[in-house]
């Protein structure tokens, strides 16, 4: 599992989704779900620490192909 | 009297004249309009007419509903149809699909002459369009840095989904010029960056502004490219050849904005329901733990060894405690004959016999015991033993009596 606070918020999001799914799938022992659950925390508030946080970032494309502040 | 065809007959031999052209099939003819009425089904009816002529017209509601522009009497308009008959009133009209106002007839020529053909290469094909990414990461934008648009466009990014990046590609979006810049501008995004979906935009402006994005060159770099294109040109009644070709048609800049980002609102109250969801399950989950550890617990208590081994306990207790009052009766019993033996011991002692007045014979001259007269005779010496002494005597005489036979011990 990747460190949370490198995820994007879609790959976050979609995690938490996962592990959702996973946990409602059924036959999980009580130890892997507290893992899981704890996980699910963790994601859902970098989820919302990234949507507080966001600025919009506007740049742009050069000419020649340089991306740079607009 | 000679063959004569119905009325009904001959009309459809004028209608099957008709259909057969294919000048008339597909027609694009022009003309004031006159006697415009839209009626309440909404079908139109009007008459087009120009100084020699009059041709009777009629537009389908289907069709009606699509026109952005809607004629009025006096209006110079060209009209799309083919050339049909109504039987029942013997007049032949065009059943009209598409108006346009006369002024623009060029263009719109252009415009459905390059549209049928990019439509007959399969350009407009559903199938080809891609999906619009639901989380775009970054965001590119071929637009007029300069243009209201793109301020719009910013301003609805910010609002709904700040995480975005935005990469503008500038270029101008009018004029002559502005078709092969605007495909430099797209073809850039494509080589150079990784934006998720590239946003082709323009404001509102008049037919002619907005022409650049009904160019052919710009239609096909919006279909060559790589990353998925959404177009917002001009108000929401333009469509643009870019329209038709690109991934999705957005009605205007802000709103091709809204298209390519979720609502962070919306997000926000997502990862919420998703946080309920997880806690609601892991209280339910730990819940139906606890209720069966509760019952497994009561189970167990039932087939638990520990009641067996409490009966157990109890059973040795009792017959520690029996084997105990066992012992102990059978001591006090042998104490009590000892006690008894002692008491016969001691009445069998020959010292307290003595102390009752009874005494004990010796023959001095050999110690012998004298417990029968027989073995004395007269002048024999005794010692008499009493319990507190001891006498020398004499036997002066003797006399055996039958009462003596019993002897003391």
């Amino acid at each position: 599992m990747n460190a949370i606070n490198e995820l994007s918020f879609e790959a976050a999001y979609a995690e938490l989704e996962a592990v959702i799914t996973k946990l409602e799938s059924g036959d999980i022992p009580l130890e892997e779900s507290v893992t899981l659950y704890e996980r699910g925390r963790q994601l859902s508030e970098h989820c919302q620490g990234l949507l507080d946080k966001a600025e919009l970032r506007v740049n742009q494309l050069t000419g020649d192909g340089r991306i740079e502040p607009l | 009297m000679p063959d004569a065809y119905s009325i009904s007959e001959l009309t459809t031999f004028i209608r099957e004249m008709f259909e057969v052209s294919e000048h008339l099939q597909d027609v694009w003819v022009q003309g004031e309009v006159s006697n415009m009425k839209r009626a309440s089904s909404g079908h139109w009816y009007f008459t087009l007419k120009d100084s020699g002529a009059q041709l009777k017209s009629v537009m389908w509601r289907s069709s009606a509903d699509k026109q952005t522009f809607k004629p009025d009497d006096g209006d110079a308009i060209i009209a799309h149809g083919y050339i049909g008959v109504y039987d029942s009133q013997g007049v032949y009209q065009l059943y009209a699909d598409t108006v346009r106002p006369a002024g623009t007839g060029d263009l719109y020529a252009q415009f459905e002459l390059l549209k049928a053909k990019l439509e007959a290469e399969g350009l407009f094909d559903p199938a080809r369009k891609r999906p619009i990414p639901p989380f775009p990461r970054q965001i590119g934008v071929v637009t007029s840095p300069e243009a209201a648009a793109f301020q719009d466009i910013q301003n609805v990014l910010r609002r709904r989904f700040p995480l975005a990046e935005v990469i503008l590609s500038p270029t101008m979006v009018q004029g002559n010029d502005a078709p092969p810049k605007i495909v430099a501008a797209i073809e850039r995004l494509n080589a150079h960056t990784q934006v998720d979906v590239i946003m082709v935009c323009r404001g509102g402006g008049s037919i002619e502004d907005l022409w650049a994005f009904n160019d052919e060159r710009v239609a096909r770099a919006i279909a060559a490219s790589r990353i998925p294109v959404i177009t917002g040109v001009g108000h929401e009644t333009d469509f643009t050849i870019s329209d038709f070709v690109s991934d999705l048609r957005a009605p205007t800049p802000s709103a091709a904005a809204e298209l390519v980002t979720p609502d962070s609102a919306e997000l926000h109250a997502s990862v919420r329901d998703l946080t309920d969801t997880l806690n609601i399950f892991m209280d339910d989950k730990l819940a139906t733990f606890r209720v069966n550890l509760a019952a497994y617990r009561r189970t167990l208590g039932h087939v638990s060894p520990a009641s067996s081994i409490r009966n157990f306990r109890q059973r040795i207790d009792d017959r520690s405690t029996r084997l105990t009052a066992l012992q102990t009766a059978t001591i006090e019993r042998w104490r009590e004959r000892l006690t008894a033996r002692y008491a016969a011991l001691a009445a069998a002692n020959p010292r307290s016999i003595l102390k009752r007045g009874y005494a004990i014979v010796i023959r001095s001259e050999d110690g012998g015991r004298v417990a029968t007269a027989k073995r004395v005779k007269p002048g024999t010496g005794l010692t008499i033993q009493l319990h507190d002494g001891e006498l020398k005597a004499r036997v002066e005489d003797k006399d055996t009596h039958e009462r003596y036979k019993r002897t003391l011990f």
